[in-house]
This record gives structure tokens, sequence and C-alpha cells, in this order.
């Protein structure tokens, strides 16, 4: 049986998706640039998807850009609104737990003269309003927060943050992080105030190398690459239409029966932890129910080390990661483990299962019936 | 413009009888490396050296990084090739040929005429005194000093002409396939590629065995080792890669065993398996990265210990090195970068906390009777599941 619990890595492409997008490649492959029917054709695909996410979102088609992905879209959200906002301030605002695509560009921006503050956390992984309250100031150019933490599944108070940001100073431009949680939640970024909203396609069975960014028309914010002009400047480029065609889909698919398929997945999380609740020293981290993300559960298994857990589940067709996948190849402990507070020797010792829709209960079934077979063998065998 | 080397060897040169042998394994290496860069190659032997011609366009840099990768080679002099169309045109011909070559002109210089073709209208001798002559004309700045040149001038006279003056240092040692076969136990660490690479200098090809411990060390860790091999090849030519569960075997070494001789009798089976597919792939010998002292499991007692199992001689060449030379090597030789790629091996997943570091062989082969009801079955699985990728 194969089992694939690492849908927070990346996700299988949606059938209808990869249809869509072999037709794009092979029949309407057109520049939409170009001024033939070619290019009309391939333009209307664009317009299709900027109105199919507009919708989602409940924006203006106008504030649609496409990127590569949730990287290239966090590094324009932050970069693009540092430099054309230095003069007002120089001070900008994070959590501890953001993925590495935030907290590498602020780095950056740290060597460029910015200030930057990081929020802690409680150990559910979430901030606290009085410290955001406490750090907004009148140089405050932008807060970035994540929707949902990527490792433990976490959601943060985003609304609430929003409200206060604004209250505390109306100019602060609010940047959220929806990788993991677009696709899973209902996100209205003007009901939330948010300014700019990054998100992926690979995470919601869409292709790889492809997602956007929201940008609020009424916020100054500077694009991060120069070329032909298209998508205003903003994002120049030949659009990925295959991939944005498919990003788009994807989305639609997602959203199409969003409440039913989130209450199974909610469903089969409890489920999951129940069963794993059982076996001796092992605990989730981050929040139960609906506080946390329905498709990612994180254990710590004490005495066992992530990695041998990862090959033993592997050897039985089930796919996890250690910590999350895009440190997973780093020796260096999660910033995100890190600020929750776990303790030192469950850092290493720490998996994450992240569920699609396409998880059934059988598969929960049988992983938790090879959790409660590995975990006790591997406990023997350890290093003394 | 250069459009042909002359490879200079030279320990083959001192072989009696067997010369042939060593020069023709040479060619074949040298072929063998070429067949990697872009262009058409001819390599012939002619007059006791080595020519290597480009019969089309090629890719002069590929091409000298491909020779420079060839044991046997101590030298590789970029020629170039010219018809005899009297003295006159070649006294231009070299007149250029130094301006393209040494833009600088304040250097030293001597004229080394060679003869081959005994019809030449001038001697060595003459070549050298007329040829000095033109070039000081041409380069007032240059001098002449026959003991110690900067720039020593070959020109040598055959069907057609051949003028050089630079040596590109070559890596040295002997051909591959000259030496026999022997098997590499590598690790995936920074010792035994270097280890290899360096009995491969001998002239000795190299075969190779890792062992891994899944579900203890990852498909990563697998692929670095490929990857490893992969770069040793590139000096050593095509290697089998033996490819050894070990897992069942250290976790019976595991339950029955005394923990902190662990490592030792873990290595000791290692031995075994490797002596055991060397025996089966005709390698005279193993090799290993262990330098006295870097690790328990590498004190003179450890290595007594690992040795007794063997038959076969056990080369280590990295015996007296320390960490540092051999992380030298390991750069020049490029597998340093992929050596220190943070993937756990199998000798790291068990290790104890203070392991022994003055094993007693008595008692650990006392110890090793705790084994005896599986272990020889333990192994032969081993073998009969062992996966062989060759790489090259």
């Amino acid at each position: 049986m194969e089992v694939y619990l690492d849908n927070s890595a990346t996700t299988r492409c949606f059938d209808e998706v990869a249809q869509l997008m072999t037709n794009i490649m092979c029949e309407d492959y057109g520049n939409p640039s170009s001024i033939h029917h070619k290019g009309v054709e391939a333009e209307r695909y664009l317009r299709y998807a900027r109105e199919t996410l507009a919708g989602i979102l409940k924006v203006n088609e106008k504030e649609i850009f496409f990127t590569s992905g949730g990287t290239e879209s966090d590094n324009i959200a932050l970069i693009g609104t540092a430099m054309a906002n230095h003069r007002a301030g120089r001070h900008l605002i994070t959590t501890q737990i953001e993925h590495p695509a935030i907290m590498k560009t602020m780095r950056y921006l740290e060597e460029q003269g910015f200030r930057v503050t990081y929020l802690p956390v409680d150990r559910q992984g979430r901030i606290r309003l009085d410290d955001l309250q406490n750090a907004i100031g009148r140089d405050t150019i932008l807060v970035s927060i994540m929707h949902t933490n990527n490792e433990i599944g976490t959601i943060e108070p985003i609304a609430e943050a929003g409200d206060l940001i604004k209250r505390m100073n109306p100019k602060t431009v609010f940047h959220v992080d929806a990788v993991q949680g677009f696709g899973k939640f209902r996100i209205y970024p003007s009901r939330m105030k948010i300014d700019l909203l990054s998100v992926s396609a690979h995470k919601i069975h869409g292709p790889k190398g492809v997602g956007f960014l929201y940008i609020n028309d009424k916020i100054k914010i500077n694009p991060i690459i120069y070329g032909g002009g298209q998508q205003k400047g903003m994002r120049p480029g030949t659009e990925n239409v295959p991939g944005i065609a498919g990003l788009a889909k994807a989305a639609e698919l997602m959203y199409k029966h969003l409440d039913k398929d989130m209450e199974r997945l909610y469903g089969l999380r409890e489920m999951f932890i129940q069963g794993v609740s059982q076996i001796d020293h092992v605990k989730v981290n981050g929040c139960m129910g609906n506080e946390s993300a329905a498709h990612i559960v994180s254990l710590s298994v004490r005495g066992v080390r992530s990695e041998v857990l990862l090959h033993a589940l592997e050897d039985k067709g089930i796919y996890v990661s250690a910590g999350s996948a895009c440190s997973a190849r780093k020796p260096q402990p999660s910033e995100t483990l890190k600020a929750i507070g776990i303790e030192k020797d469950l850092l290493d010792s720490t998996i994450r299962f992240s569920f699609s829709i396409f998880t059934t209960e059988d598969e929960i079934r049988y992983t938790v019936k090879a959790l409660h077979e590995i975990i006790p063998t591997l406990r023997r065998y350890t290093r003394h | 413009m250069f459009t042909s080397f002359l490879i200079k060897y030279s320990e083959i040169g001192v072989k009696g009888k067997n010369r042939y042998l060593f020069e023709d394994a040479l060619v074949k290496q040298i072929n063998y490396a070429l067949k990697k860069c872009d262009g058409d190659f001819r390599v012939y032997k002619t007059d006791g050296r080595i020519y290597v011609d480009a019969v089309s366009d090629f890719d002069y840099d590929e091409t000298v990084a491909a020779l420079q990768k060839v044991f046997g080679i101590s030298g590789i002099c970029p020629v170039v090739c010219v018809e005899d169309e009297g003295f006159e045109k070649l006294g231009e011909r070299v007149v250029s040929y130094l301006d393209e070559v040494y833009p600088d002109k304040h250097k030293t210089f001597k004229v080394s005429a060679r003869r081959a073709r005994k019809n030449y209208p001038y001697d060595s001798m003459e070549i050298n005194a007329e040829m000095g002559g033109i070039i000081l004309d041409a380069y007032p700045e240059m001098s002449v000093d026959v003991h110690d040149p900067e720039i020593m001038l070959h020109i040598e006279i055959r069907d057609k002409i051949y003028i050089y003056s630079k040596i590109i240092p070559g890596p040295n040692g002997m051909p591959i396939g000259t030496g026999g076969k022997a098997m590499l136990l590598l690790s995936g660490g920074i010792d035994s590629p270097v280890a290899g690479y360096m009995i491969a200098k001998r002239g000795v090809k190299i075969d190779a065995v890792y062992f891994h411990a899944p579900p203890y060390t990852s498909e990563r860790a697998k692929q670095k080792v490929i990857d490893l091999a992969k770069k040793v090849a590139q000096y050593t030519g095509p290697i089998s890669l033996h490819i050894i569960n070990f897992t069942d075997i250290q976790l019976y070494i595991y339950d029955k065993c005394p923990h902190d001789e662990l490592t030792i009798i873990m290595r000791r089976y290692m031995m075994r398996i490797a002596e055991h597919l060397a025996k089966e792939s005709e390698c005279l010998g193993l090799i290993t990265g262990e330098s006295i002292g870097q690790v328990a499991s590498q004190t003179m007692r450890s290595l007594m210990a690992t040795n007794e199992v063997c038959t076969l001689p056990v080369y280590r060449p990295l015996i007296g090195f320390d960490k540092m030379d051999i992380v030298a090597l390991s750069e020049k030789i490029d597998t340093y970068e992929t050596s220190i790629l943070p993937y756990e091996d199998c000798c790291t997943i068990f290790v104890a906390k203070h392991p022994v570091t003055k094993p007693n062989v008595k008692i650990i082969n006392r110890h090793e009777q705790n084994l005896s009801e599986k272990i020889d079955e333990l192994v032969q699985t081993a073998l009969e599941t062992e996966e062989v990728v060759v790489v090259s």
C-alpha cells in the first residue's frame, strides 16, 4: 500500500489540472502577448484564471499577480514593500515561526538597513496580539504573518491581527503567507485587512513552479525584477500560461466542496491523533480541533530519531516528512519547533504527517497500525 | 592554435621489457578519457612518445582537464604542428608562436631542437643556434640562458614540425590496469574516496563496496556514495559498486554483543564481506581510508582486530596522514563537497558513547561466538541481496 502523507511538502496534481495543462502546452500554446489568435486564446486562460482567483478571495482581478510560487511571492511582498516605503520607516515585523522564504528575506532586509522584530509564539505556536500591538510603531511599514504554520499546522489570528495593525498604524502594510492556508480556508483579504497574500499552486494539487501574490491596489510596492512589462510591469516575463491555468483550476476544485472536504479531513485528523496517542511517549505539537489546520499533524516520538522513523515508514509505503520538507535537508533543528519551546531531545524526534483530500480512512488506519509496530521496535535499538 | 599534445610520462620510462605494456595501457586510458570530450582525437605511440592529435575541432580546456586525470601522465605539452615549408617559414612561425604564448617577452629562453627526420638540411645544433638568432632579432628584450631558461622552446623535426614550450603537470602515477584490481570500502566520508584515488594512482583498477542500513541510513546517503564513486571513477575508469544491506547484521550484533564493541565487530564483518566480494571479482587486495588514531576503530589495536579477519592484504594509503592532508587531497579530487553532506552512515548510527579503543582480540573473538547461531545466514542473505551499480 502506498500512503502519501507529505502533502504539506507537495501534492499530487488533480487529473483535470494535468489534462488542462497538457492541452495548453500542446494545443493552445500561444504567447498571451502575441497579437494574433493564438495569443488571444492564451490570454483568455489568464483572464479566466484571474477571475477565478479574484472570485475566491473576493478581490478585484487587477490585484492578482502570477509568480513562480510561494517563495517568489514572499520575496516580492517583502522586498517590494520595503523598497517602496523605506522613506516612511525602516521597521518590519514578522514571527519566529515563518517559512525560510520569509525568514531569509527578512535577514536580507536587515542587511539593507531595516530593523526587524520577530514575534515570539506560545507553546501552541500562536502569536500574542499584545506583543504585536507593542511592536507596531510609527515607522513600522510592514507586518508579515503566516496564515497556517507549515510544520505544526497552527492557524494564526489573522483577522484580529489585521484589525489591530490598521488601528495602530493605518499605513502599515499587512502581508500574509497563505501557502499552507489557501485552498483549505476561506480567506478574504478586504475583510481581514490583508494587503498582500502569497499563494502556491503545488500545495493544492496544482503544478509546481507557479503561484500568485494578491496585492491591494492601494499600497505602494516596487517590482523586484524588470523586463517586458507583462502584468503591469509588477512581475514581467512571459506568463506561465499552463501553470497559471492549472493553478486556477486547482483552486476552483479545492473550493468547490470546501466545507464538506474540511469536515472530513478534521475527522481523519482526530482519528489519527486518537490512534497515535495510545502509543507511549508520543506527543502532538500545536493545537487541537479547529485551531489547527485539518491537514497537518506534528508528532514528537521520544527515543526515536525522526529520520529513522521516516525511513521505516517508507519501507511500509508511507511517505512523511521529518520536521518540514523545506528544512529537512539541513541538519540544524527547526526554528518553529524551537520557538514553541519543544524539549531539546524531542527536536530531532519530530515528524510531520500531512493529509490531503485524497487521504482515506483506510490509509489513516494503516498508518496508525504501522506506527504501533514500528515505534517500539525502533526504541529497542538506540545509541547509548 | 594547438592541435596536438605531447604526453610525457615518468615512471613508465624506467620499465624494461614490459614498457610496451605500460604504454599501451596509457594509450588505452587516454582514449577512454577523451571519449567524454568534444571532438575526435588520434592517440599514438611514436619514437618512445605518446601524441594526442585533434583531428577535428575540440575544446582545449576540456581536453587538458581530461588528460590531467589520466594516471601515468607526468606532463601534457600543447604542441603547435606545422608543415615543413623551409627554415625561413619555420622561423616566422616560431616568432609568432612566442608572441601568442608569451605576451610579456622579458624572459630567458633556450632552443632545444630534435631532428628525428635525418634528411632535414640542418642538424639540431645548427637549428638551436640559427633559431636562437632569429628569436633575438625579433624580440631584443628576450635573452638566452642555456642553463636555467624560463622558456624551454622545443622544436621537433618529423614529417611535420612540432613546436612546444609549455608543460602542464599531469597526475603522475601509473596507467590504470597495469597493477591489478582492489576492492575499496567506500563509506561516504572524506577518507575512503581519497584512499581509492591513491591506490588507483598506482595503476590499480578499483571496485567498491558500500554498506547501508535502511531505515537507519537514507536513500540520499546511498545516492551520495554513488556520487562519490562517480567522482573517483573520473580518475579510475568504471567502478562496480557493490551495495550491501547491513541492517540485520548490525541489529543482530547489537542484540548479542557488548555495546562498546559494536563498531569493531561490525567492522570485522564488513571486512569479511568485502573480502568475499573481492575474491569473487578477482581483486588482489582491500583498500580502506583508515588513518592511525583518527577514531576509536582506527587505533592500532582496533586495526589489528579488524585486520585479523582478512587474508587478502589491506591497503591503507592514508595510514600516516593527518586529517588536514586528507581534506586537501579530497578537495583536489573534488570529492570533499560531496563527502561532507550531512547524511548518516551505518558506522555512526549506533555508535556507543565510549567505544573500546583498545579491543582485545581474544575477547572480541569470544563475543563473536554469541553470534554463531544466525550470523552466517545473515551474511549469506546480505551477499545474495547485494545491488551492483556500475558508475563511470
